[in-house]
């Protein structure tokens, strides 16, 4: 499936990337985790088993056992802080 | 029902007149300003930069009121959140609330702030003598959204 993946705040500057086109033969959104943490790194630090971090899909937060529509927009970000 | 993302300021006085002007059913309306602190974490804090995920925001917002809306009898909500830079003393962010009795406002102003906190999208960075940092989530602001969800928790006086 396609996926439109969005990062913000501290793991967009980590990561080094806004958003980006994603190729992806997954499922749900830990099979969607677990393919970024293959690209090492800092993917692989901060997406770690135990790392805080939340995952959108459509603009509403899910549990990582959500699955993916297709054409998807994932976005990956760390826990909120506004207020 | 009134939801802003802004970098402008906002005026509490003309937020409250808007939302009491020509109608008679409202007998309260409480309101919380949160503003920008020169000091976090032991350090002093120049300026903050609030990110957000434009279109997410909105709709988070807009979730957090319906819910209120569904808690509470309330008459009227206004949101509004600023984004971009802020220095020490800027408001940050507005929550008014009207409704016929007091304890309808003030529980659903605070229910508003404490999901606020933990479900909508916004990050601040802060710069400090060291340098920026992101600020992190802090388990208070959980455990402060968590307590409503406790059924009848604070519903509030009806008079």
């Amino acid at each position: 499936m396609k996926l439109h993946v969005l990062y913000f705040a501290r793991l967009r500057e980590r990561f080094g990337v806004a958003e980006e086109a994603l190729d992806f033969t997954g499922v749900t959104a830990a099979d969607l985790v677990a393919h970024l943490q293959t690209r090492g790194g800092v993917w692989a630090e901060e997406l770690a088993a135990g790392r805080a971090f939340r995952v959108a899909i459509n603009q509403e937060i899910v549990t990582l056992d959500a699955v993916l529509p297709d054409s998807a927009e994932v976005a990956v970000f760390p826990p909120v802080t506004g207020g | 029902m009134k939801i802003l993302v802004q970098a402008e300021d906002f005026d509490l006085g003309a937020e409250v007149d808007a939302m009491s002007r020509g109608r008679s059913d409202i007998g309260a309306i409480a309101s919380f300003v949160g503003l920008a602190r020169d000091m976090n974490e032991g350090s002093g804090v120049e300026a903050m930069t609030l990110e957000h995920y434009p279109g997410m925001t909105e709709k988070a917002l807009a979730a957090l009121v319906d819910e209120a809306n569904a808690r509470w009898a309330l008459l009227d909500v206004t949101v509004i959140h600023r984004v971009g830079r802020l220095l020490p003393g800027d408001p940050i962010v507005l929550v008014v609330v009207a409704s016929r009795h007091r304890g309808e406002a003030f529980a659903a102003c605070e229910f508003i702030m404490d999901f606020l906190k933990t479900r909508a999208p916004f990050w601040k960075k802060e710069e400090t003598p060291q340098g920026e940092r992101w600020v992190d989530a802090r388990s208070s602001d959980d455990a402060a959204a968590a307590r409503w969800e406790k059924p009848g928790f604070r519903s509030g006086p009806t008079s």
